[in-house]
């Protein structure tokens, strides 16, 4: 079996999970700080979640399309997202991006407020207190949001599609390999496909079941 | 000290309207719980914004809403004490009392200063513990010195011995007069409880819904807290409204007539005496008092007594008055006493203090 899909979809996944941890959270932190304007810039983050995939792939294409006003600027640059992995990786983190900055939003709601002021009058500066209080402080909720983030950006097929397209060994992930060998009528390969593809859902949820309950028990510990 | 604060912040229940200077070590503000203690301990260190007005520290301007000067916590050098102590859960002891030592020092020198002070607040050993594995004794003491390895001009305590049990209490306040003297740390303590204020500060302030009544020495307020909210959180009991006639003054809620040398000024309201200043004598066969309940305290007994007279008048409320357990053996619900009530106890309130 030709392992290229899996190969894309890991690196994929890879790089678009950076991408929308620091980007999810960097959001996460500037929204849960905002006086005004919280529920459009919210709502503007979250709707990825809602939209049919093929709705977000289409915004996509007009956005880093040649035409579009980002394509258009990048492509003088040698850039291209249409039709390319980098399309993949796109299509992948934006998709992925509200599970990362939902969990990590709602992480950083419940920080007890107390110690960020602590923190403040302790004279640390704000780096110093994200980075050695605030994100340890919400590691649980944020592993959580890595782990959704990365499934839902191995399992990526809609905008994926519409952006980057089906070509093997460039943009052809391990979930539109089904949706090819089904379509080829390649059924063993469907299964195969189908049955990685499941195995690697699975070890996610369970790695985030466990990294859960570790966490709870480590709490109850203190 | 010099700390100067005159704030203003507007609430949708409440409006703030604090004003005061410190010129003593410790300085306690009183208040009941939500009337704006912590709010202003807050402004003051940089977490919450006033509306308008201006704190100075030292002559540093913290905050000046006419000069647009506002500076961020991380630069007013205010330590803070939160009443939950605010240990960052995710470090030891050893790394709490490190977090806010200043960048310039090395980090063999901050190990060796965190060691001195967790020798000095009976920490040793503690120092690869995390807070949740500490008592509520060694939380605070943790969170003192990490306040301390800070190094602030000033720090503030919020409800400092809310949360402990009470025989850890005195052990505590013993520290911070320590703190006061050995560290020459000046000190603004808020509370809810008169009698810590008492103990721990030379100079207080009062605030009630908002409002900073009264600021001044512990004693002269203590003796004479001109304001009505000031009486009742400086522990006094007895307060009644009262009306002003010829040459005595009529308190309606005792139905008692108290003659005055000096004329009493137009803001007084209301009359306040203290239930220990009352003295049990025989009853008068004119006008008594009628013992209505007694309540044991552990070292007095406190009696609820109503007014009455020939003229089958009956006083409204009923007075409290606090007497030593021996010489109230006799004194049981349903008789009837005389009281005497000099009237160089009686404190003349007015119900709001003008600014």
């Amino acid at each position: 079996m030709d392992m290229t899909p899996l190969i894309l979809s890991l690196k994929t996944a890879v790089v678009a999970t950076l991408i929308t941890f620091f980007a999810g959270i960097f959001c996460a932190w500037k929204v849960v700080h905002m006086k005004r304007g919280k529920g459009i810039v919210d709502t503007l983050f979250t709707i990825p979640l809602v939209l049919p995939p093929t709705v977000l792939g289409f915004f996509l294409l007009v956005f880093f399309g040649k035409n579009g006003p980002v394509g258009n600027l990048l492509s003088q640059y040698g850039i291209v997202f249409v039709f390319s992995w980098l399309g993949t990786v796109a299509a992948s983190a934006v998709v992925s991006f509200p599970l990362m900055y939902r969990t990590a939003r709602g992480a950083f709601e419940q920080f007890d407020s107390h110690l960020y002021y602590a923190a403040q009058t302790l004279g640390m500066s704000n780096f110093k207190i994200f980075w050695r209080v605030v994100f340890p402080n919400c590691l649980p909720g944020i592993v959580g949001g890595v782990i959704l983030a990365f499934a839902r950006a191995l399992g990526e097929f809609g905008a994926t599609v519409m952006l980057a397209g089906n070509i093997p060994g460039k943009t052809q992930t391990a979930a539109i390999a089904v949706y090819s060998a089904m379509q080829a009528g390649d059924r063993e390969k469907a299964y195969q496909w189908v049955a990685v593809i499941l195995v690697i859902s699975l070890v996610a949820v369970l790695g985030m079941n466990f990294v859960n309950s570790r966490q709870k028990k480590e709490k109850e510990e203190r | 000290m010099a700390l100067y604060v005159d704030i203003q912040k507007h609430f949708s229940d409440f409006d703030l309207d604090v004003c005061f200077d410190t010129k003593e070590n410790i300085y306690g503000v009183l208040g009941e719980s939500g009337c704006g203690k912590s709010m202003t301990l807050k402004c003051i260190a940089g977490i919450e914004r006033p509306d308008r007005g201006k704190i100075v520290l030292n002559g540093r301007i913290l905050f000046d809403s006419e000069k647009k000067i506002d500076l961020p916590p991380q630069k007013r050098n205010v330590g803070y004490l939160f009443q939950d102590y605010a240990l960052f859960p995710n470090m030891t002891v050893i790394e709490n009392i490190k977090s806010g030592m200043k960048k310039k020092i090395s980090g063999k020198e901050k190990n060796a200063y965190a060691r001195k002070l967790m020798n000095r607040f009976f920490l040793d050993g503690m120092e690869k513990k995390y807070p949740s594995m500490l008592s509520g004794g060694q939380r605070q003491r943790t969170a003192i010195a990490r306040v301390l390895a800070s190094e602030p001009e000033i720090i503030l305590l919020d409800e400092p011995f809310s949360a402990v049990d009470s025989y850890l209490k005195w052990q505590l306040e013993l520290e911070i007069l320590n703190i006061s003297e050995e560290y020459g740390k000046e000190l603004l303590l808020v509370s809810h409880n008169r009698d810590e204020i008492y103990r721990l500060c030379q100079e207080m302030g009062v605030i009630s819904k908002g409002h900073m009544e009264i600021s001044g020495g512990k004693k002269e307020l203590f003796k004479n807290p001109k304001t009505v909210a000031t009486a009742l959180l400086t522990g006094c009991k007895n307060i009644s409204p009262m009306k002003k006639e010829d040459n005595h003054i009529f308190c309606t809620d005792w139905n008692l007539r108290f003659n005055l040398t000096e004329p009493v000024h137009e803001d007084i309201t209301h009359v306040g005496i203290h239930a220990h200043y009352i003295k049990v004598t025989e009853p008068d066969t004119e006008k008594w008092a009628e013992i209505e309940r007694v309540i044991e305290a552990p070292f007095e007994n406190i009696l609820l007594v109503r007014i009455k007279d020939r003229g089958g008048n009956i006083s409204k409320k009923t007075l409290r008055i606090g007497i030593e357990k021996e010489r109230s053996e006799n004194l049981v619900q349903g008789r009837k006493i005389g009281i005497m009530i000099p009237s160089d106890v009686l404190l003349l309130l007015s119900e709001k203090q003008k600014r």
